[in-house]
């Protein structure tokens, strides 16, 4: 059983429980163990830092502060959604390399008799310890329902790898984490272009047009490659490309219909749970359709072997890709 | 009459690349303090460390070392054999009684003129901060000075 | 530990230069050479003179007038750095009849003038400088200089253009050559290409006929699908190990005939010589031109070595040339000198994902365009997308993939701004498509070079300055779609642009081979930190490297086009060619030697040597040091713990001697002894 600290946020608390459920559901078959945070506070999201910075920072140090308190046996803070674990993650590199932050932050964290010194803990993404704790082996074990025909678009949006002072990714522009998990599923994931590109954040508070335009960019990239159902690891995203779906339908007079929903969902249909245990049946756009595909045992398709190249056929070969277990 | 402390730095330095550098140094007219006199070797891997007890010992205040970076020296390999010799020289200092921050190592390729001179100017007001040496039979220090109490250490590093 | 006292007093004569004023501008030269005689006098300086340039024949003649007449018997010159001069003056002992090893430069322009501002300290510093020359020389000991004599046969490692150059050089003045090329056939990169730039010759004709050259001279013995397994030996006596890898054809018997591939029924992929582009089979050749003519067998691919079936190529042999059993043959030679020319390596272009090189069907690397623009590739020459049969309509050509980036290589690759012009030209020479080249700079700095940019500018072809942030076929409006957009600032308008294009072609960068650290290491040679072989000087030796003896050329020293590696190849030849007019070379007598009487076996330096030049007698129990491998690092000489090793010209007693020398005087007391040289 690994233990960890837990993080969970304003969104996964509320209007990301889905997330937080499937995330407990599937613990024990990942063997994990999780300690909230006690008493931890919103971490800022986008706004706070942009705004303030000082403040910001010291909102954040609180949390880093309390967790710090519960080190035992493990000194990992797991954060779930993605602008928590930026905050968290940017809050105690730039504590370690400014000295003068630091000191500014424990000075607040002292009104309240907390303390921090950064570097104490170690923040990762609810992904990382999936991929490179858990393993994708350990995770493959698990499945009892893998998720074939299922064609999976991951998205991981901007902040998850970008910046990444730790160096937990190891190419921030086009990641295969959330590939290798999904695959790991069983499923047939999209080699999806947008994979990092923004889906607008707040901006569908401050211009919806903008916003629109860019989650429209997502939908569409995904439908393109007949992707079945995206797949998220942050509430925001989750959020804008489910629940504005239906705006971006209305601005744009498209049709798009393609259910968003959490990794650790679909992780959680894999290993055999209910789709109601997850969480699933929250969303907008209903995943119905695509969970038609995996709730039935579908027999590899014997009729069609390994095409053989065809004596005159003119086109040029592919180069090989790297096995998700090469490094190049 | 309390003039400031000028210590006497012994730099070694080797052929191909820390020499040339310090060569490079005069050459761009670069100014560094003149409390440094450097000795020539073929490569940093001929440092004996009885030489430098023996600048030590003759009046120098602090040693020097440079060499090719590593995976850069002329002879392959032979600075990481300095660098080991230096690292247990550090730890053996303390039990003279020298502070192991007299002796300190420094790589410098040949292209590195500036890096060198800065290093140089460094070290030497490190040394100065520490103070004089002041070695039992210092000969180069009859300036009246005044002997310096060093505690001669009794704890071993680990 | 001090350095022993000397028996009788040397006679040792100081020299202090003026440099004109570049050493007595700052440094009283008089002051310190009255101070030499004065307060060197018991240490046996019997002459001290200053003069304004030691290096001019009326310096160096004082040197050896005062060696002939005034009997010196060592000599220390106070003046600019010795790897300046130090030859100057001790060629001037030797013409005097003194061993020239008994001459010391102490450095005080480099080391003193040049440094300090404050004259007093600089004067007191030479002093000081002066003091530990003297000290250090009278215990210098006379030395022979050492020679080798040199093999006359030579071996080159790389049959690409420069080692092909190298080659003919070397073997049409009449001596041998061993050309050792990993690959089945000698041509390198450059048989690979279509035309080069910025001619556009073929490069195939220009190349072959100098593979038949090589084929064909009778110096050269020719060993392809070979490596070099070890070499041993130093500078005019290398020991060389080649491996030659069962081609399972026998040579003697072989045609080149070519029934054997055509009748193989094994087709794969050609990863090598088209770049992934095209196939092969199982028993190939790479290229019809290939030199020499016999095929190989590729035992992971072939049938028969894979499961025991088929044979076909040895049914229809008609000479029965094939011979499953044939095994890897090492020959050993003697050679004098060794030119490594080992080429380069390209970029693994799927390590930008954002470009889509493997993903995106139509993304293709510049080595695989070359392929495919050469006529007796795998599109005969025709420009086609990945389908093999659609002309594109547009075409963008990305500079600077992996080049010139701080995640990859921060170096540029020289030849791909060229190679991306030509591309270009060729494309509109060939289709009627749009050609976009995205670039950071243009650099085109050669011969011929700008005016064939001028040339490419005037065919129409569009440029845009700015490096390419992502190549993706996610449409954002109309007319993206079914492209590739690639997606670029264009740095001069200070505009994002979005330009749908049917192909992109990816210029990657250079890379030295993935196992030159191994390979620089066989051959007793260092990399850089990009993995290029480090050249012995940047400006005035790039073919030398610091190893006596082995030289580079081509772009194993670093990216170049071919005129440079041709030139590299050529240079090297003529270094060796020299090598090999002397008949014997001169080696640096700073070696080591191990006083067997003192050396008690513990064989602490054994490990040390990276030449490998220290060798143990098991049965006399003591180490000795081959003095012709010996580089004289000094490492060896430092580490015995019984003294028992002698580092020449770098003693323990000369080294204690400079220490005591720059320590025995007092600065704060006008520069008055402190200490007399300790007795042992």
């Amino acid at each position: 059983m690994e233990k960890y600290l837990l993080y969970p946020g304003c969104a996964m608390e509320r209007s990301a429980s889905a997330y937080l459920d499937s995330t407990m559901a599937i613990r024990d078959d990942i063997a994990i163990e999780f300690e909230e945070v006690k008493d931890w506070n919103c971490c800022g999201a986008t706004e706070y830092i942009s705004v303030a910075q000082t403040p910001a920072h010291a909102l954040i140090g609180r949390n880093l502060a309390l967790a710090s308190q519960q080190i035992n046996g493990t000194n990992t803070l797991v954060a779930g959604c993605s602008a928590c674990y930026l905050n968290l993650s940017k809050t105690d590199n730039y504590m370690l390399e400014d000295d003068k932050l630091s000191e500014q932050v424990n000075v607040a964290l002292s009104a309240g008799g907390l303390n921090y010194q950064p570097g104490t803990l170690k923040i990762r993404h609810l992904l990382d310890i999936i991929l490179n704790d858990v393993g994708l082996a350990a995770i493959r074990e698990k499945v009892i329902r893998p998720l074939k025909q299922l064609r999976i678009a991951p998205y991981y949006g901007c902040m998850i790898t970008r910046p990444d002072p730790n160096k937990h990714f190891r190419n921030a522009e086009y990641p295969q984490s959330l590939d290798k998990v999904m695959r790991a599923l069983g499923a047939e994931v999209i080699d999806y272009p947008m994979k990092t590109h923004c889906c607008g954040g707040h901006m569908t508070q401050i211009s919806e047009s903008t916003a629109y335009e860019m989650i429209r960019g997502l939908l569409y990239g995904a439908t393109q490659y007949k992707a079945d159902v995206m797949v998220t690891l942050c509430p925001m995203c989750q959020l804008n490309l489910d629940a504005y779906q239906e705006n971006v339908n209305k601005h744009f007079k498209t049709n798009f219909n393609i259910p968003i929903l959490y990794f650790t969902q679909l992780m959680g249909l894999a290993f055999g749970h209910d789709a109601e245990e997850l969480g699933i049946g929250k969303e907008f756009v209903s995943p119905g359709k695509a969970l038609a595909k995996i709730g039935i045992e579908i027999p590899e398709d014997q009729a069609s072997p390994k095409t053989k190249r065809k004596k005159d056929d003119p086109s040029l070969p592919m180069p090989a890709m790297p096995k998700d277990e090469e490094v190049i | 009459m309390t003039e400031q402390f000028e210590p006497i730095i012994i730099g070694f330095t080797c052929n191909w690349c820390s020499y040339r550098a310090a060569d490079l140094a005069g050459t761009a007219r670069l100014k560094y303090p003149p409390n440094i006199r450097l000795i020539r070797m073929m490569c940093s891997g001929r440092m004996d460390p009885t030489f430098i007890l023996k600048a030590l010992s003759e009046g120098a205040d602090g040693i020097l070392l440079t060499g090719c970076h590593p995976g850069e020296c002329h002879y392959l390999e032979q600075n990481y054999k300095a660098l080991r010799r230096y690292l247990m020289l550090r730890r053996t200092l303390p039990q003279f009684g020298i502070e192991a921050k007299r002796v300190k190592l420094v790589w410098a390729s040949a292209a590195e003129g500036v890096r060198l001179a800065r290093e140089i100017t460094t070290f030497v007001e490190e040394i100065r901060a520490l103070g004089p040496l002041n070695w039992k039979d210092s000969r180069a220090y009859n300036n009246g000075y005044g002997v310096a109490e060093v505690e001669v250490s009794t704890e071993v590093p680990a | 530990m001090s350095a022993a006292p000397k028996s009788e007093k040397e006679r040792v004569g100081v020299y202090v230069c003026h440099c004109g004023t570049n050493i007595a501008g700052i440094v009283d030269v008089e002051d310190v050479a009255l101070w030499a005689k004065k307060e060197l006098g018991d240490d046996g300086v019997v002459i001290s003179r200053d003069y304004k340039f030691m290096c001019s024949s009326l310096g160096q003649e004082l040197i050896e007038h005062d060696i002939e007449i005034e009997g010196l018997t060592r000599v220390v010159v106070a003046a600019c750095s010795p790897h300046l001069h130090e030859a100057t003056f001790r060629g001037a002992c030797d013409r005097a009849g003194l061993n020239p090893y008994l001459c010391e430069m102490v450095s005080i322009r480099e080391q003193v003038s040049w440094v300090t501002t404050d004259k007093v300290k600089a004067t007191a510093k030479a002093k000081a400088m002066v003091a530990s020359g003297v000290e250090r020389v009278i215990h210098n000991e006379p030395l022979d200089r050492m020679y080798v004599p040199v093999h006359p046969d030579t071996l080159v490692v790389g049959g690409g253009i420069a080692g092909i150059q190298a080659t003919l050089e070397i073997s049409n003045s009449g001596n041998k050559v061993y050309l050792v090329e990993r690959e089945p056939s000698i041509g390198g990169h450059m048989a690979q290409f279509d035309k080069t730039f910025p001619t556009l010759d073929c490069a195939a004709c220009i190349l072959t006929p100098r593979m038949v050259d090589v084929g064909n001279q009778p110096n050269v013995e020719l060993y392809t699908w070979s490596e070099v397994e070890r070499v041993d030996g130093y500078v005019g006596n290398f020991t060389v190990t080649i491996r030659k890898k069962a081609r399972y054809i026998v040579e003697a018997d072989c045609t080149g005939c070519g029934i054997c591939w055509e009748k193989c029924p094994k087709k794969v992929i050609d990863d090598v010589f088209e770049a992934g582009l095209g196939y092969r089979k199982a028993v190939y050749t790479p290229f019809a031109q290939a030199v020499p003519k016999y095929p190989v067998i590729d035992t992971e691919t072939c049938i028969y070595f894979q499961n025991g079936k088929c044979r076909a190529c040895e049914k229809f042999c008609p000479t029965d040339a094939i011979d499953f059993n044939q095994e890897d043959e090492f020959i050993t030679v003697t050679v004098g000198n060794i030119i490594l020319a080992t080429g380069y390596d390209t970029f693994d272009a799927r390590r930008i994902p954002q470009y889509g090189y493997g993903r995106l069907a139509n993304v293709f690397t510049s080595i695989e365009f070359e392929r495919m623009c050469n006529a007796a590739g795998p599109t005969d020459g025709e420009i086609v997308m990945r389908d093999g049969v659609t002309k594109p309509k547009s075409v963008g050509i990305v500079h600077c993939v992996g080049s010139r980036d701080n995640r990859y290589n921060s170096y540029c690759s020289v030849i791909c701004c060229m190679s991306s012009l030509k591309f270009a030209h060729v494309v509109k020479e060939r289709t009627d498509a749009e050609v976009y080249e995205f670039y950071i700079d243009m650099r085109t700095a050669y011969k011929d070079y700008d005016e064939f940019y001028q040339r490419v500018l005037e065919e129409g072809t569009h440029f845009i300055r700015g490096k390419v942030a992502e190549i993706t076929d996610a449409a954002r409006q109309p007319g993206e779609e079914g492209k590739l957009i690639i997606q670029a600032e264009d740095t001069l308008i200070s505009r994002q642009r979005r330009i749908p294009v049917d192909m992109v072609i990816l210029s990657t960068a250079l890379e030295p081979r993935p196992d030159s650290k191994e390979v620089g290491h066989k051959f007793g040679i260092s990399c850089s930190a990009n993995g290029w072989f480090i050249e012995k000087h940047p400006k005035l030796d790039p073919v030398a490297t610091m190893t006596e003896g082995i030289f580079i050329a081509g772009a194993v020293q670093g990216p170049k086009d071919i005129p440079t590696s041709v030139a590299q190849g050529a240079a090297a030849a003529a270094r060796v060619l020299c090598h090999i007019g002397q008949e014997q070379i001169e080696l640096e007598p700073v070696r080591a030697s191990v006083n067997a009487d003192k050396c008690s076996g513990c064989r602490i330096c054994n490990d040390l040597c990276p030449f490998n030049a220290i060798l143990f007698h098991e049965d006399l129990m003591v180490t000795e040091i081959n003095q012709a491998l010996c580089q004289g690092c000094g490492t060896c000489v430092a580490a015995c713990p019984a003294g028992a090793i002698t580092g020449s010209g770098f003693t323990n007693n000369q080294i204690m001697a400079q220490i005591e020398g720059m320590l025995m005087f007092s600065e704060s007391n006008g520069m008055t002894r402190v200490a007399e040289p300790v007795a042992a």
